[in-house]
């Protein structure tokens, strides 16, 4: 009994042994919760899926795939993504050297306020919106509008009052984080590089073009990269405004029209389709992400 | 006024519009929580206060309304999040430790597909995770919730870049002594990598105590739901609980908010993990 422990002793501990213990916990759940579900989707899109039996369809899925409601799906979230980059980019860069300078007042104040917002769940977030973006005259964001003179509008029954209503919702929950993301790159930036530009006579504008800019860029990719993610797997912040019906496919993104096909309609294979369509859209990304990152070159 | 002190002025200004912009919804949201939750559904939220209307009945009625059913969601969410948090972050620690201290075989395919799965939205994987929960008889239950997610790859990421710095010359001194693999890990490596635990724990408690689309999927039944999905359930045309809306979600915020008080460094360090590639 005491060579059988001790021989588990010493091979559980043997330096062949262990490290494999250590990483294991990763090694199954990537099996069981990642490839097994991947492998599953893959021969799912390719059937036709009733109460209990499967039959292969060959490709009839992702022939479906050509009809309007995918289409405004993918605008849906490419639109979505667009202008959530286009704002969360920019801004919070300003933002950043703004908290970043020396000589601004109350910056911890300003940062912990404006990254407050990510505290919340999407879901708590995304009521307050709702109800702020109702149509009558009184609500929050037609009181707002009224003060510029424009009448009151049906925020989330129209297509593009809608993705401003998302994109607002997510500026208000991301700002802060992005411009943490921006800070910590900033806080990179040796103070040496500035002093040089300052004996070269560079005024402001030229140092932001020519040092903050550049400098940031692996900040600014990666940035772009989650935002790109986040973008196409929105699904929350559409169930918060309109659950999972809404007319004409307003705000409906491509994992809405996975959770309607699959859980609402009962078509798991047409589902997994789609859901094909959007890793293969992260997988292109993500090797380009990884490609800018130089991560290829690296790792040999 | 100075050139400079107009322009400090105009930051100040710049920063505190934003400012404004992302603290008056929680005000709106304080408010609304105590006027009467059908006025809120009809009218929506508007920028009147109508102090006259307003009562502290809404909070009363989370711990009435449907036999204290908030109260279930609440103790699911803190349980789920406490549990989910500590195995979650032992679970990557572990990983991560072991990708960084050691050299194995098939190490760097390890770590890209980390990389990969780092960035890899578990939406798209909702229907078949739902299909295998069926067969694993995990659906609506917290093991269900919790069980994909227990090892996240951005806290396996995190852990092997704060491990990489580790002094490994503690390690081979150690194993000198005759510690084993395991006891260095828990005994001299655990200590030190004390700042990454902190920051990992806050960033998965956010996680779990915020998740949705996953938990909106496994869980199926009404006791059983976390805080998002109750208070999701919640907005229905046919609904009768409105009251619950706005002081439910108030009350499902307030801890995160405390503890980011007490905690901003470690929610920023944590929320950093990939920024900062290595």
């Amino acid at each position: 009994m005491k060579s059988i422990k001790n021989f588990y002793q010493k091979f559980i501990n043997s330096k062949k042994v262990a490290p494999y213990i250590f990483v294991s916990p990763f090694i199954i759940v990537f099996l069981v919760f990642y490839l097994y579900p991947i492998i599953s989707t893959i021969i799912m899109s390719f059937q036709e899926i009733g109460f209990g039996e499967a039959e292969f369809i060959g490709l009839e899925n992702y022939k479906k795939l050509f009809n309007v409601h995918y289409k405004n799906a993918l605008l849906t979230s490419t639109n979505y993504t667009f202008w959530t980059i286009l704002i969360l980019v920019p801004l919070p860069i300003l933002l950043a050297v703004l908290l970043n300078s020396d000589k601004t007042k109350f910056k911890n104040f300003f940062r912990s306020a404006i990254f407050m917002p990510a505290l919340t769940s999407v879901i708590v977030a995304g009521m307050f919106f709702r109800y702020a973006f109702g149509e009558q005259a009184s609500t929050l964001a037609n009181s707002l509008i009224g003060l510029l003179g424009i009448g009151p509008i049906t925020w989330l029954q129209d297509s593009i009052p809608a993705m401003i209503a998302l994109v607002i919702l997510c500026v208000w929950r991301w700002l802060g984080v992005n411009i943490i993301y921006f800070l910590s790159g900033l806080q990179g930036i040796p103070d040496a590089i500035y002093e040089a530009a300052d004996i070269d006579g560079a005024n402001s504008w030229d140092k932001f073009k020519y040092i903050t800019i550049p400098s940031l860029k692996p900040v600014i990719i990666y940035v772009i990269t989650i935002s790109v993610f986040g973008g196409y797997k929105m699904f929350a912040e559409s169930y918060a405004y309109w659950q999972t019906a809404t007319p004409n496919d307003i705000g409906m993104t491509i994992v809405s029209y996975i959770y309607q096909t699959g859980f609402n309609n009962f078509n798991m294979g047409f589902a997994s389709a789609i859901g094909i369509t959007l890793l293969l859209i992260v997988l292109v990304v993500n090797l380009i992400q990884l490609n800018l990152f130089g991560l290829f070159k690296k790792e040999d | 006024m100075s050139v400079k002190q107009v322009k400090l002025t105009v930051v100040v200004i710049i920063l505190a519009f934003f400012a404004f912009f992302a603290l008056a919804p929680f005000f709106f949201m304080l408010v609304s929580s105590f006027k009467p939750g059908d006025q809120i559904i009809k009218n929506g939220i508007s920028a009147r206060l109508d102090l006259d209307i307003m009562t502290f009945k809404n909070y009363k009625t989370l711990f009435t309304e449907r036999n204290g059913i908030y109260l279930y969601w609440y103790k699911n969410s803190v349980l789920i999040t406490t549990i989910q948090t500590a195995v979650a972050v032992f679970l990557s620690s572990l990983v991560g430790y072991g990708l960084a201290v050691y050299d194995f075989k098939g190490k760097n395919i390890l770590f890209v597909l980390v990389l990969i799965l780092m960035m890899v939205p578990i939406e798209i994987l909702i229907l078949p995770l739902y299909k295998l929960s069926i067969t694993l008889k995990i659906i609506d239950t917290y093991a269900g919730v919790m069980l994909p997610f227990i090892v996240p790859p951005v806290a396996v990421f995190f852990f092997r870049q704060f491990a990489v710095g580790l002094p490994m010359e503690l390690i081979d001194a150690a194993r000198i002594d005759g510690a084993s693999e395991f006891g260095i890990f828990f005994k001299i490596m655990m200590p030190l990598m004390k700042p990454a635990f902190g920051a990992m724990i806050i960033l998965q408690a956010m996680f779990s105590w915020n998740a949705f689309v996953w938990p909106l999927i496994v869980l199926r039944s009404n006791e059983n739901f976390t805080l998002p999905i109750g208070l999701a359930s919640l907005i229905t045309p046919y609904g009768n609980s409105y009251d619950m809306l706005f002081s439910g979600a108030v009350i499902s915020v307030v801890p995160i908010i405390i503890l980011f008080m007490f905690k901003q460094n470690s929610f920023i360090s944590g929320l950093t993990v990939g920024g900062v590639k290595g």
